[in-house]
């Protein structure tokens, strides 16, 4: 109704910013070759807590698929290659990369 | 012209070095992978390529920029195909066009090794017993890319 009274909102934009740096980080991870067959799928939806990292990634999409034996991989975020240390983030484009065979 | 792609047709090899060749250039060297009938021993009855295009394509230019970087003057022209092949058919083509033979040629063995080393592209062995495998065969030097 009409006379209900609104909250008031959130007084400095610093604390929203905090707020939202401790969502989780929402990602859909690319799959391809051994890792697309082992998880059925050519992507997977993967939601991590705040501060994951590649070898975060890595490690949760192989313990979707145990006992496959699945190869080492490396991760790619938006198309290079990236250290186990590096920190992913909500919209990067995130890929797995089993052992290339390219030629 | 500088030319990268991944095609899902076959590979022609001839344009292939026409877009590096020019009065300029003394010599073009050509590399040209083709499926093999036995890998390890087995009978192999074809393979399936596949790619992460867009980074496959990102990775090809960065090859080709850093041997026309290395091999100064060289020209670059590599094509990978993907999809299912048979014995005999190219699966990648590499032509290094440069004023010289020996760069023409080094250059050419560069970025072959470069693309089995790093560029994202797979292949599924088909085997004539009707099993099938995904070769690894770039696990230790992909791994050292991911190490900076």
């Amino acid at each position: 109704m009409s006379s209900v009274h609104q909250p008031v909102p959130e007084p400095t934009l610093v604390f929203r910013q905090t707020h939202l740096s401790r969502l989780p980080v929402q990602l859909n991870v690319l799959l391809f070759a051994s890792y697309a067959e082992a998880l059925g799928a050519p992507s997977i939806a993967l939601t991590l807590g705040e501060g994951a990292s590649v070898a975060d990634v890595l490690a949760a999409i192989r313990a979707l698929a145990p006992g496959r034996g699945l190869p080492p991989a490396l991760v790619a975020v938006n198309q290079e290659y990236a250290s186990p240390e590096h920190l992913v983030a909500q919209g990067d484009e995130v890929a797995i990369i089993p052992p290339v065979a390219g030629g | 012209m500088t030319h990268v792609a991944i095609v899902e047709q076959a590979i022609n090899v001839p344009a292939l070095q026409a877009r590096v060749a020019g009065p300029d250039m003394g010599a073009v060297s050509l590399f040209v992978g083709a499926v093999r009938d036995t890998n390890g021993g087995r009978a192999v009855s074809g393979i399936a390529y596949s790619a992460y295009g867009a980074m496959a394509i990102r990775e090809l230019e960065a090859i080709a920029a850093e041997v026309e970087l290395e091999f100064h003057g060289a020209r670059v022209a590599v094509e990978h195909r993907v999809g299912e092949l048979t014995i005999g058919e190219a699966s990648v083509a590499v032509a290094v066009a440069h004023a010289h033979r020996a760069m023409a040629i080094d250059g050419c063995r560069q970025v072959i090794e470069e693309l089995k080393r790093r560029v994202p592209i797979w292949k599924c062995e088909h085997y004539l017993d009707g099993t099938r495998e995904w070769v690894h065969a770039g696990t230790g030097a992909a791994a050292r890319v991911g190490t900076p």
